[in-house]
């Protein structure tokens, strides 16, 4: 019994095999065998490519517990990503309920169309865009100026909330795609429902459409949270001196210092990290799902 | 619990007139079917009952209490969806729970209710499954036990049991009866299955075009309809369509048909006669069926077999007519056989037409 369904899987196996290998193949040479040589290059002194003689060691990760900077920093990197998942929540939920449950027809894909569209956009070009519009002089302080009778200062650039600003930007589409997708999904006959037995619509929200709407929630805090963890680009760009994080010092020991096997080392600690917490947050996570 | 009145209630929708001027009276404790095509506006005026949507002119009051303004959370309904509309996330018992819940009332109220109205139900047992681990039946009676868990004043279904299969949609008809009766709730539900009306309600209204067609106990519908639209869509008819002479109508080959004694019209102007399939009795010669005003002639086209009884379909003057005969024992007519209708008076409707 047990060998003829273990059979009857092998042939199942072999019929998927053309289907499976090229996505299999791919990741394999795109994404496996990067990450296995940096994790070769993690365990070095230095990198061969240089000339110089190089050993295995374990000084890369050391180094990590060695300097409470490196912690420092990925705590405020965890930081920022809780920060940046939590705006992206309410921002994006709010939208994502209007987008699924209140427009039809033509103005819900006009409104779509918005929401995706910083994902058409390049990244770059986003970041500096809101440069332009954050600075001292720049599109928000002159146009603040021009409505408010009084005179005020608005230099939101090289800061915190520029930083927060450019990466809620970047990752609020997941956010509203996510929960939309879960949020359709949701029957509205369950609303009137909820409605019919007495509930007033902020009692419908907490019973029943935001446990429905939950695994979009999760999914979405996950795709977001996660890089923005490990963000360089807008904490480089909008942050200035004030966007040290976790993210740009990696990026630093790979294009600035070329300590590669200690940037490889301090990638996999924070894969690690987040790995944990995810681990962590699952059960409660599945359960609130 | 309590009774519904609904006066005058229009609701347009851009230029798509739901419902025009309907007024209709729903005394305490009765059961009532809002019968009608789909489109004919009858899903809308439960909807306006229940205060899902608002009447753009009208009143509608529950117990005397004016509600056309409140909305649904305050109306004290209880509805059941046509796809149930459980919530997938919460339990059985949490379910039924619901209502009290969100009212605050306290725990062990809660449990005693959820009991007593799933036992009530007979799923005492099941408090505890999800929702999607029930029959199609179990739950609708899960549905109904919550809509009724909170003492609603009325209770409103929406085509409850037309996603159910034929035996136990009978099963359904008659166990909601039951809990109607046992809890005496003024209850309305919408259908387009004219049996399902038939048997179940006090009461009923057929819409059409978002006007009220007709209104009344089913038996007064089916033996006295108004419309032909009333005589064709609750239970099957034979339409003659022709003259009023008074108290019938002359054919436009001349013959008579008799209606009623209580049936007048003025003389001359347009009107109808509907016959139910039924009151007509076929035979082969005039002097057999010996005694009723009504005689045609005609000539058998089509005979369906239904074991209990026979349905003849009959050609009479380019019209086909339908005779439903019991089951008796007697002698089948064929296909082609030249036949005799006749039928009392009694058995036909005089009906103006427009």
């Amino acid at each position: 019994m047990a060998a003829q369904s273990a059979t009857a899987s092998c042939s199942g196996l072999r019929s998927a095999l053309p289907l499976l290998a090229p996505a299999y193949l791919w990741l394999t040479v795109a994404i496996f065998l990067p990450l296995s040589a940096m994790v070769f290059f993690s365990f070095m002194t230095d990198l061969p490519l240089t000339g110089k003689p190089w050993a295995f060691t374990l000084g890369n990760y050391a180094a990590f517990f060695s300097q409470s900077l490196y912690l420092t920093l990925l705590l405020a990197s965890l930081r920022l990503g809780l920060e940046v998942t939590l705006w992206c929540i309410v921002i994006g939920y709010p939208a994502a309920y209007v987008l699924a449950k209140v427009l039809k027809g033509r103005s819900r894909e006009a409104i779509f169309l918005l929401v995706i569209l910083p994902f058409w956009s390049n990244g770059l070009v986003r970041i500096f865009s809101w440069a332009m519009v954050l600075r001292e002089g720049g599109i928000l302080d002159t146009a603040l100026n021009a409505v408010l009778p009084f005179k005020i200062n608005i230099d939101l650039m090289y800061s915190y909330p520029a930083v927060i600003i450019g990466l809620v930007h970047s990752y609020v589409p997941y956010m509203v795609l996510t929960c939309y997708l879960t949020l359709q999904a949701i029957d509205d006959s369950l609303i009137e429902a909820g409605r019919s037995l007495g509930a007033s619509r902020l009692q419908v929200l907490k019973r029943v459409i935001i446990p429905l709407s939950m695994p979009g929630l999760v999914a979405g805090a996950a795709l977001i949270f996660v890089p923005v963890v490990g963000s360089f680009m807008e904490p480089r760009i909008l942050g200035g001196r004030t966007g040290t994080f976790y993210g740009t010092v990696i990026e630093d020991q790979f294009v600035a210092v070329f300590n590669w096997p200690l940037g490889a080392a301090l990638s996999f600690i924070l894969l690690a990290v987040v790995l944990v917490i995810l681990a962590l947050a699952s059960p409660v996570l599945r359960r609130a799902a | 619990m309590a009774g519904v009145q609904v006066s005058n209630v229009s609701r347009s929708f851009g230029a798509h007139k739901a419902l025009d001027d309907v007024s209709i009276d729903f005394a305490d404790g009765g059961f009532y079917a809002l019968l009608g095509p789909s489109g004919s506006g009858k899903t809308t005026l439960l909807r306006q009952i229940a205060g899902f949507d608002f009447p753009d002119t009208g009143r509608i009051s529950i117990g005397g209490e004016s509600v056309e303004r409140v909305p649904v959370e305050k109306r004290r309904i209880g509805m059941v969806f046509q796809n149930y509309a459980l919530f997938p996330n919460m339990s059985v018992a949490d379910n039924v729970a619901f209502g009290l819940s969100v009212r605050g009332e306290a725990k062990a109220m809660i449990a005693a209710e959820v009991q007593r109205a799933l036992d009530l139900v007979q799923l005492g047992k099941l408090g505890g499954r999800r929702p999607h681990q029930l029959s199609g039946g179990q739950r609708q009676r899960v549905a109904l036990a919550r809509a009724i868990v909170t003492k609603p004043r009325v209770l409103l279904l929406d085509e409850p049991l037309g996603a159910l299969d034929k035996a136990l949609r009978v099963d359904m008809q008659i166990e909601l009866k039951r809990i109607q009766r046992e809890i005496g709730i003024t209850t309305i539900f919408v259908t387009h299955d004219q049996e399902e009306a038939l048997t179940m309600s006090d009461r009923i209204g057929i819409l059409r075009d978002g006007r009220l067609v007709q209104e009344g106990p089913p038996e007064e519908i089916y033996d006295r309809p108004k419309s032909e639209f009333a005589a064709t869509f609750l239970g099957d008819a034979n339409i003659f369509r022709g003259d009023s002479t008074g108290n019938g109508i002359r054919l436009p080959d001349g013959t008579a048909i008799a209606a009623g004694a209580g049936d007048r019209l003025a003389a001359g102007a347009k009107a109808s006669c509907a016959v139910r399939p039924e009151r007509i009795r076929i035979g082969i010669d005039a002097g057999a069926l010996d005694g009723d005003a009504n005689m045609l002639k005609g000539q058998v086209s089509k005979r369906i077999f239904a074991g209990n009884n026979s349905t003849y379909f009959v050609e009479r003057a380019g019209q086909t007519l339908k005779v439903i005969v019991q089951n008796t024992g007697a002698d089948r007519l064929a296909e082609g056989q030249d036949v005799v209708l006749r039928w009392s008076p009694e058995s036909t409707v005089l009906i103006a037409t427009s």
